[in-house]
């Protein structure tokens, strides 16, 4: 009987010894761990193995898409018919709003003009579906049914109807990968409604959001509701994010733990929007450059 | 390995090359059916893994870990390396233990994989946390265990075509 890890008789060639392979296999998994976590220069591989592997995904996730159709074929129809009611009610209320709106833009559009100020730039959008959430335990990220054939690009913004669920964070060639708000690598630029405090909202593990370095005595109150600020270039301004849920204030730290919950229903499936890109803003201002010399620099200036 | 345990007294047959791969193959299928955030769900693959490196660690090692280890981390969407490392240190460990783990019956094989499969789920832990992600809580480790409860029929069912004699003699004992 031959097993691995026995020494063979010299004349039954094996290759290398069981142990030198695994030194072989771990110093590579580890060098593709350090490419992949440090500098990110296996996005193509990736991409090759993800096309390679489309069509078996597909079909591995054909019985839930199957399932979501069955059961949108079998909703009863009182269940339509209520649901067409709801609608046309909502539909009824945002009316107000959404006939205002066009005159609300226009005004702004002539009083920002006025002021010389620049005018907002219209944002294009693609719907997109979210397919599955990956099945990665250490991060929060859903697939959604697009990607780069479909012009979708690293860094777009991801919105349902409530507000911002994510970022696109990877594009396959079909596929695209969205980091979730709530992913604990996600930063996300934002401003309390009611005051117009700004500050960063970090993810914090187990579907919450954090409010980080903000100082012990900082205006936040329970339900205040966090809006993206805009002062980024990726997110537009306004756009609803989260809710405080619980302020703790401990003197004996600088700063307050302020624990948030996301508004959007960013862990559930369904449509989501994909915003287009941001025109980026014009470049800060640059610093005075320090002359080098400043003997030289006098005998310029006479 | 011609018997299902050394201590049985049954001869099985050979086993067949494209079987082996059909059933990685068929385990990498339905780990990419998308469970989502669901605990306790298998991991196919590598019980897939152990049971070849057991059985066959001639026929499937640690280049076939590795290269299944890449497919995986682009299906789970984690990081490049993080399932081939853990996979190839459990290939090597199984295949390492293969003499010893066929002498049992079934069920104490069971009670051997769990710690394997658990020391898996350890390393693949250690590679994410050391770059800070956050911790998927303790329900993260029932996935190997349900993966353990499942060497019993997998068993059987991956030696099914081992047990089918070539050809029908009745003059023959096995």
């Amino acid at each position: 009987m031959s097993v691995v890890g026995h020494q063979p008789p010299p004349f039954f060639h094996r290759g290398p010894a069981p142990f030198a392979r695994l030194l072989f296999f771990v110093a590579l998994s580890l060098l593709l761990l350090v490419l992949d976590l440090r500098f990110h220069t296996l996005e193509l591989a990736r991409q090759i193995v993800a096309l390679a592997t489309y069509p078996l995904q597909r079909l591995a996730s054909a019985p839930l898409e199957g399932h979501d159709r069955w059961n949108n074929y079998l909703s009863s129809f009182a269940t339509l018919e209520k649901e067409n009611e709801t609608l046309r009610h909502q539909q009824l209320a945002t009316a107000n709003l959404l006939l205002r709106q066009e005159h609300l833009e226009l005004e702004n559009q002539r009083l920002r003009a006025l002021l010389d100020m620049k005018s907002r730039q219209p944002v294009s959008s693609q719907v997109a579906e979210i397919l599955y959430s990956a099945r990665d335990p250490f991060a929060r990220r859903v697939i959604l049914d697009k990607g780069a054939q479909h012009h979708i690009s690293p860094g777009q913004v991801v919105i349902d109807e409530l507000g911002v669920i994510g970022q696109i964070t990877r594009v396959f060639p079909l596929l695209a990968e969205v980091t979730l708000i709530t992913d604990k690598d996600q930063a996300i630029p934002v401003q309390i409604v009611r005051n117009g405090l700004r500050s960063v909202l970090f993810g914090a593990g187990a579907g919450n959001l954090e409010l980080r370095f903000l100082a012990a005595n900082a205006d936040v109150q329970i339900g205040d509701v966090l809006v993206t600020s805009g002062l980024d270039d990726v997110y537009l301004p306004g756009l609803p994010v989260a809710k405080v849920v619980r302020v703790d204030r401990d003197t004996t730290y600088a700063f307050a733990r302020i624990l948030c919950e996301p508004i959007p229903g960013v862990e559930r499936h369904g449509q989501v929007l994909v915003l287009g890109r941001r025109e980026a803003l014009p470049p800060a201002p640059q610093e005075p450059e320090v002359k080098e010399k400043p003997g030289k620099g006098r005998k310029a200036a006479k | 390995m011609m018997q299902p345990m050394h201590g049985s007294k049954r001869i099985l047959r050979p086993v067949r090359d494209w079987f082996v791969w059909a059933t990685l193959l068929l385990a990498v299928f339905l780990n990419m059916i998308p469970f989502g955030r669901l605990y306790g769900v298998p991991d196919w693959v590598a019980l897939t893994l152990t049971f070849w490196c057991i059985r066959e660690p001639l026929k499937v090692g640690m280049g076939a870990a590795f290269l299944l280890g890449v497919v995986m981390d682009v299906t789970f969407a984690s990081v490049m390396g993080q399932h081939s490392l853990a996979y190839v240190l459990l290939a090597f460990t199984a295949s390492g233990l293969a003499r010893r783990i066929l002498q049992f019956s079934l069920l104490q094989q069971a009670l051997q994989i769990l710690p394997l499969l658990l020391g898996m789920q350890v390393v693949m832990l250690a590679a994410r946390m050391s770059v800070g992600s956050e911790f998927p809580g303790l329900l993260y480790f029932l996935d190997s265990v349900t993966a353990t409860l499942l060497w019993f029929p997998l068993t059987y069912l991956l030696l099914l075509p081992q047990y089918q004699p070539m050809e029908k003699d009745e003059n023959r004992p096995i």
